[in-house]
């Protein structure tokens, strides 16, 4: 970080966004036609996520080269903060739309179909005989009978893992301040290993839900909520151990000064966020 | 390859309005079909099911493809330079949310010649109608998926550019109304596109992956597909008003030679419309039998937003209250908006009580009510603001003959198009229909002559706006006498970097 610009460091042409977009199209084409049944789908969907890959390293690749020159004064920093903060909030509705479709099937839409409130008629003359409530499969016991994970299990730990590493990653980022790298480093390994073991419970529950407890993405309404919201998260927390790794490659090539190490806390944010989400899922899905 | 690799925030902002104008026109020929086949009762042109993807594709282009892209494209181009930036805070991912749209509407047209042709369900895209969408389903998705990208992206570089970009001396409260009211648009974008992305992803998973989201037999049900939906719906209509109002409140003063009555007060209104617009959703789907609870809060809550909405038209009247009125195409329009915008509000006050709207409910006096709001109301913003501030932008004056033709050519026929649709829809006329009973035929031929009118009208637009970037009288650079703001203290036209040092602002 030599010298700070007073001028906002405005950047020229660049090809990375238009790759973005191909990339992004020729993703999104293979998909809808695997969803068609097209067997080149796949291949092409592929084709579409390494053109995103190679984006990603390139066009962050460019960012973090002009950052270690020095081109971004403390306004530009502040962009890129207050961005961050911005997409968090974008990411918290999509949750929210999952969220409320939970609350919606669990407080109204299945009340209902037992016969609560104005669903009396359709309970009498279409369900009469359905009188599961939360979990169900719904009148039709879409997917068959089906078993719950239980939360104290395997989700219970999940829970200690994920707080740890919010504790984990603090401490990093205390180290980090302190100008310590060796134990900037050791920590984010820590919160990485963390995030790891929580990804690895989550793949050995899905196993176990969809061999032992017949619990699927097809099994109704509690399937579809269950393995939507938890897939999503964990989607989110593979995304945030990736950018884990990568701070933590940069921590370790003294990428980070005390005052200045954006991407440390952008990703830092990120991991809270996911951590967040957690805990109204472990609440929300797990044990009520 | 400038155009491809840019990060100017103006060249940005041109590429936006020209993508904006195709979108119009490719819209615009879809509305043309839908009153070719309206204009007489019976069968005509097409068959049913080409004139629902007509409906459904016209709203979905004229939406995502023209307003809402134009309207970020006036704010890349002005609010830089409203606020005394450099440019927009992250170029790079401006770029980007713009080169999308192309891609995305690419997509979305592409559908038309798939199996089982383009999407017909309506753009509210409900279940279970449109799971019966053939190969075009995942692709309808994934491009309302890529243009909410697009538009997250954009939304977050407004917001951060107006927080973190601002001249020094230039407070919130000193900042043009357009800068504050895209403010709060971009808000209202960034909490409801992913909301809209979460539904659209449940129902692709309902059709491809075998959940029950929408499906009663599981447990779901298909009305939580409408709640979600117009959790996002309801924002999104204000997504494209609430600009409009800060052009407005731009143009009145300048040509009233009056500073805007009532600042604080427009700020006020603009956030009260905004928070209101997120707890208003369920009033349209007053027919779909909810508990009457909910029936009553959703309309008490709808007839609350009249009250900043009045705010705003009372203090537009106000400014122009003994002003020194001129009346150039620009302001001509922003009066037709503040006029027929209102209209539009009233039937929609009308529409709110949810008694009244049993019976207008998906009938041609919805059509009517947001043809209004959205044609008389944002559309003639953006053509407001294209007479405006076209003069800045090319340093070109435009042809004010052509454009108060223009203007009052539009101005009648968009009346005679919509005012009928009134009539029709109070008298039962149900909307996405394409035949209807002999009883209509009268005022549906009435509004498929202003409608055909109004289309070809839209051909003089486009050739003044070419005519003015190719030449003609300079402008000046304050070009307008009353006109304040920081935009004009630039050359016209504005040179390519607006303020590389900030100018001070008392």
């Amino acid at each position: 970080m030599a010298h700070a610009s007073d001028h906002y460091y405005v950047p020229h042409g660049s090809y990375w966004p238009i790759i973005a977009s191909v990339g992004l199209t020729i993703g999104v084409v293979g998909a809808a036609s695997a969803f068609n049944g097209s067997s080149t789908g796949y291949a092409v969907l592929a084709v579409g996520l390494a053109i995103i890959f190679y984006m990603m390293f390139g066009w962050f690749g460019t960012v973090i080269r002009e950052s270690l020159k020095g081109e971004y004064n403390e306004q530009v920093d502040r962009s890129f903060r207050q961005g961050m903060m911005w997409f968090i909030f974008s990411e918290v509705m999509f949750f929210a739309a999952f969220f409320g479709a939970l609350f919606y099937a669990r407080m109204l839409s299945v009340p209902w179909l037992l016969g609560e409130d104005s669903g009396a008629a359709t309970h009498e003359f279409l369900w009469s005989s359905f009188n599961e409530a939360w979990p169900t499969n719904g009148p039709a016991g879409v997917g068959g009978e089906f078993q719950t994970v239980g939360a104290w299990g395997i989700p219970a730990l999940n829970t200690l893992l994920l707080l740890s590493s919010g504790v984990t990653i603090t401490l990093s980022h205390w180290a980090l301040k302190a100008n310590d790298r060796a134990k900037t480093v050791l920590w984010l390994v820590a919160t990485v290993l963390l995030g790891a073991v929580f990804l690895g419970f989550q793949a050995y529950e899905y196993i176990h839900a969809y061999h032992e407890l017949n619990l699927t993405l097809e099994s109704g309404i509690y399937g579809s909520t269950f393995f939507m919201l938890t897939g999503f998260h964990g989607f989110h927390v593979t995304l945030g151990t990736i950018m884990l790794i990568v701070i933590t490659i940069r921590a370790a090539k003294g990428h980070f000064t005390p005052d200045n190490h954006f991407a440390f806390e952008g990703v830092a944010w990120y991991w809270h966020f996911v951590d967040v989400v957690w805990l109204g899922l472990f609440i929300f899905v797990y044990v009520l | 390859m400038r155009w491809i690799t840019t990060t100017n925030h103006k060249d940005i902002g041109s590429l936006y309005l020209l993508l904006a104008l195709l979108m119009f026109f490719i819209g615009g020929a879809m509305a043309m079909v839908i009153r070719a086949e309206l204009f007489q009762p019976g069968m005509q042109l097409v068959d049913p099911q080409f004139f629902n993807s007509m409906t459904t594709v016209h709203a979905l282009v004229m939406i995502f493809g023209a307003v809402m892209p134009a309207f970020t494209g006036l704010a890349n181009w002005l609010i830089p330079m409203m606020i005394g930036a450099p440019d927009m805070a992250l170029p790079r991912l401006n770029n980007f949310s713009f080169w999308i749209l192309p891609f995305a509407f690419t997509l979305l047209i592409s559908t038309f010649f798939m199996d089982g042709g383009a999407p017909a369900g309506g753009w509210t895209l409900y279940p279970p109608l449109v799971l019966q969408t053939g190969a075009a389903f995942p692709f309808v998705i994934f491009a309302i998926h890529l243009m909410g990208i697009s538009s997250i992206m954009g939304s977050i570089n407004v917001v951060v550019t107006i927080l973190n970009m601002r001249a020094p001396g230039m407070t919130l409260m000193k900042m043009p109304l357009f800068a504050w009211t895209w403010l709060i648009t971009a808000y209202l974008l960034i909490a409801t596109m992913p909301v809209l992305a979460g539904a659209v992803t449940m129902l692709l998973t309902d059709k491809f992956a075998g959940t029950s989201f929408f499906s009663a037999a599981g447990g779901g049900d298909p009305v939580m597909f409408q709640h979600i939906f117009w959790f996002f719906g309801h924002p999104e209509v204000y997504i494209l008003i609430l600009p409009a109002f800060g052009i407005v409140s731009a143009i009145v003063p300048t040509f009233a030679r009056k500073p805007l009555f009532g600042y604080s007060s427009m700020v006020y209104a603009t956030a009260s419309i905004a928070f209101l617009s997120f707890i208003v959703w369920a009033h349209h789907m007053f027919t779909v039998g909810m508990p009457v609870v909910g029936e009553l809060f959703f309309m008490y809550a709808t007839m609350m937003i009249a009250v900043p909405t009045g705010v705003k038209v009372f203090n537009w009247v106000s400014t122009m209250w003994k002003g020194s009125m001129t009346f150039e195409t620009p302001m001509l329009f922003a009066i037709g908006f503040i006029f027929m915008f209102t209209i539009g509000g009233f039937s929609g006050l009308m529409l709110a009580i949810a008694p009244a709207d049993f019976q207008y409910h998906d009938t041609y006096f919805v059509v009517a009510h947001f043809h209004y709001v959205l044609v008389t109301g944002a559309v003639y913003s953006i053509m407001a603001a294209t007479y405006y501030w076209l003069p800045k932008w090319t340093g070109n004056m435009y042809d004010e003959r052509l454009g108060k033709l223009h203007f009052w050519i539009s101005t009648i026929s968009v009346n005679v198009l919509f005012f009928p649709q009134h009539f029709l829809g109070l008298a039962g006329m149900p909307r996405r229909i394409p035949d209807y009973s002999v009883q209509f035929a009268d005022w549906n031929m009435i509004s498929s002559i202003g409608g055909f009118v109004f289309g070809l009208s839209q051909l003089m637009f486009a050739y003044v706006v070419f005519k003015t970037i190719r030449g003609g009288e300079k402008a000046s650079d304050q070009v307008w006498e009353g006109a304040q703001g920081l935009e004009w203290t630039l050359p016209s036209p504005a040179p390519y970097h607006s303020f590389t040092d900030a100018p001070v602002v008392k």
